[in-house]
């Protein structure tokens, strides 16, 4: 497909009421790159709350509301693998049947997680101005398994000269994260980003990214619980600053 | 079943054992290293994984022609065949033939299939003594447990724990913690027991249609053992098993041993393919093959969840699970633990009864990853809790379907998307959540055990995209 002059942006229901910024930052660059983007202002959520949750009626009338919000046959891109994941992997099953399913179809094909479009659509290249420092980076379960998108986080970083990753135990395994799950069963979620945050806390990094804000809502607020110094941003923030915001 | 705890008992108690995590955090680790270095081709790997697929869905497909195939072949190879319904039906057939061949002493080949049908009690409810012969299942006969893992039973046990157990049920051997000595003590006693066993039974990993061939695969020599050395050699498996040619049996046993422990091939491949014939001197002098539904035609009828049947019972989803690398086997309460537990045991003893496992996975995808023949786990999954809290069941729904949908939680996604399918709602809701991000205590609710609560923004994303300038269409 290559570069197109105009996109959908979808900020996710977490980023929108919690992390605003990574939205704006993610735009942002897009915009940089010489294309319009288009934050449909009737856009709430994907669906993907309730459809993970078993509530498969609930979750299809919510994405039926976001699905009219695309209506122009254009990229849609979402700063996050797993709301990615569930418009361009489960809305096919989630729409299975209903008349509106060849719709659904057509929305998840143009469907794209952030680092993906910029990595694959735009080729984007960046100037890191931003000062030395060391990174961990936390590949979202939903990025690596189901978006399989797991590189190119690694690839825009690596784009930042003045960086050094280091590379956490186990970087693969999830946090523990998985909506509900955290709620669910907190018990076991709490053991899981225990073991996350110990293996983060025994590298160098002073920061960690990730392009999933429900990861770093985990991980972040684990590690703040445990007062541990390591700050969590998003891949599209921490690119923006160093490249936009930085001297 | 085990215990008569609840799940979340089994959870608490499983999570608070610190050893038995440390030994399933390294054993597991050691397992997906060995596994990935079995498979250092993404490539190959890819196309060995679609062959896989392609041989188990074949099976499938024709599932009740292969069945009846293999009772022809099996028959004419003098291999008796019994098909079981369910648990009670396969464990009086398995009695009868026993008591008919007055066998008063079992040895046993590791089967998750007994397991299932909780063979070992039944049978020594009717007086006959039953023998683990697999190392890790004879340890866990020993400790009077059940097993953690479907390809490593004992895998929560420390050496220490072992040599103890040895020591305590078998005074006369001297105590040692050594691993070689061990082993050595256990197969010392094992062998004694083969040679005067009754009768051997055993699971198979492989039925094959054309030839009327039962494949087993193992690594001790006590799979070999059970169903040759003594009389009579009884097998048992789920009808699933079944696949339509020889030919379709390496490509599957490549993927499950590499797959499974990491290894190139077991150090054992057995292929029984008839009894002990005239002039014969070894081998058992009759064979049979228990074939078991136990809910499987049920799944099978079922297209969307069907795909689960693919399953070759290699364990690398479990080896691979981070919820499982944090309870271990014991805490799911089922025979099969890990996703494949998650997914499977649902849809064979009903949503009403173990319809909780299927919480017991953050859909993270790593199983799917790496399951040799590509069943989609985290969609089963997923679709089970579609199924638990179904509003109208019809004949189509699996036991116990809707039995999970509880009125506050049903309410709580009624109201969820009442506000977020209208926008205007939305923009209110998301106002209010905003403009109160101070009320919203720090350390509130079950999330906040383990971390801080997120704090709402000032303002949301649709604000700032609007001031910032960005078009809405």
């Amino acid at each position: 497909m290559g570069k197109p002059s105009e996109i959908y942006f979808m900020a996710t229901c977490l980023a929108d009421l919690f992390y605003p910024k990574v939205g704006i930052a993610g735009m942002r660059l897009i915009q940089r790159e010489g294309i319009r983007v288009v934050f449909p202002q009737n856009q709430t959520c994907c669906g993907q709350p309730a459809y993970n949750s078993g509530y498969r009626e609930e979750a299809l009338d919510v994405a039926r509301s976001l699905m009219s919000c695309f209506p122009k046959d254009i990229p849609i891109v979402v700063p996050s693998g797993s709301c990615a994941g569930m418009i361009r992997h489960q809305w096919p099953e989630l729409f299975h049947g209903q008349p509106d399913a060849q719709n659904a179809l057509n929305v998840s094909k143009r469907t794209y997680e952030l680092t993906q479009f910029l990595v694959d659509q735009v080729e984007i290249e960046l100037d890191d101005l931003g000062p030395s420092i060391t990174v961990a980076i936390h590949t979202s379960c939903s990025s690596r398994n189901e978006m399989k998108v797991a590189s190119h986080i690694e690839s825009l970083v690596s784009q930042m000269k003045n960086v050094t990753v280091v590379e956490q135990e186990r970087k693969a395994e999830c946090c523990g994260f998985g909506g509900s799950f955290a709620i669910k069963q907190a018990e076991i979620s709490g053991a899981m980003v225990k073991d996350k945050t110990d293996a983060i806390g025994k590298t160098e990094a002073s920061k960690l990214v990730s392009q999933d804000c429900g990861c770093l809502m985990n991980i972040g607020g684990a590690l703040r619980k445990q007062k541990r110094t390591i700050e969590v941003q998003h891949i599209a923030e921490f690119l923006w600053d160093r490249v936009y915001e930085t001297g | 079943m085990k215990q008569g705890n609840t799940l979340s008992d089994r959870i608490n108690n499983s999570l608070g054992k610190a050893q038995n995590r440390q030994n399933f955090r390294s054993a597991m680790s050691g397992l997906m290293e060995k596994r990935a270095a079995q498979f250092p081709d993404d490539e190959k790997l890819a196309k060995l994984r679609d062959r896989g697929r392609e041989i188990r869905a074949n099976s499938l497909r024709n599932l009740p022609y292969l069945l009846i195939e293999l009772e022809k072949t099996l028959t004419e190879n003098g291999i008796q065949v019994h098909w079981a319904n369910n648990s009670f039906e396969a464990n009086q057939i398995i009695v009868c033939l026993l008591q008919q061949n007055d066998a008063k002493s079992v040895v046993k080949g590791k089967s998750m299939v007994s397991e299932e049908i909780e063979l070992n009690s039944f049978l020594e409810g009717h007086g006959i003594s039953v023998l683990e012969s697999d190392l890790g299942e004879f340890i866990i006969q020993l400790a009077d447990e059940t097993p953690s893992h479907i390809i490593m039973p004992a895998i929560h046990k420390t050496k220490k724990e072992i040599a103890e157990l040895l020591h305590e049920h078998f005074p006369e051997l001297p105590y040692t913690e050594d691993v070689d000595q061990l082993t050595q003590s256990a197969r010392k006693i094992l062998r004694n027991k083969f040679n005067q066993a009754d009768a051997g039974i055993s699971g198979v990993n492989f039925a094959v249609a054309e030839t009327g061939t039962l494949c087993l695969v193992e690594n001790e020599g006590n799979g070999g053992m059970s169903s040759t050395v003594p009389p009579l050699h009884i097998a048992i498996t789920g009808i699933e098993k079944v696949v339509e040619k020889l030919a379709d049996v390496p490509p599957l046993l490549n993927l499950l041993t590499k797959s499974a422990t990491g290894q190139t091939i077991t150090t054992y491949f057995n292929m029984i393919s008839r009894p002990r014939q005239p002039g014969e001197k070894d081998g058992p002098e009759a064979v049979h093959l228990v074939l078991l539904d136990n809910g499987r035609s049920k799944i099978y009828g079922n297209s969307s969840l069907q795909e689960i049947l693919h399953c070759i019972r290699c364990g690398s989803c479990i080896n691979h699970c981070p919820v499982y690398v944090q309870l271990g086997g014991h805490a799911y309460g089922t025979v099969y633990p890990g996703p494949i537990g998650c997914a499977l045991e649902p849809m064979r003893l009903g949503i009403n009864k173990v319809g909780g496992l299927t919480s017991l996975c953050t859909l993270c995808g790593a199983c799917e990853q790496v399951c040799p023949v590509q069943i989609p786990l985290p969609k089963l999954i997923n679709r089970l809790r579609a199924e638990s809290v179904l509003r109208r069941a019809d004949y189509t729904s699996l036991i116990g379907a809707g039995s999970m949908r509880k009125p506050l939680e049903s309410w709580g996604w009624r109201i969820w998307k009442w506000i977020y399918r209208n926008p205007a709602i939305y923009r209110v809701f998301s106002l209010i959540v905003t403009r109160t991000r101070e009320l919203i205590p720090a350390r509130m609710g079950r999330w906040a055990r383990y971390r801080f609560n997120p704090k709402p923004a000032r303002r949301t994303m649709h604000e700032l995209a609007r001031e910032a300038g960005f078009d809405n269409e």
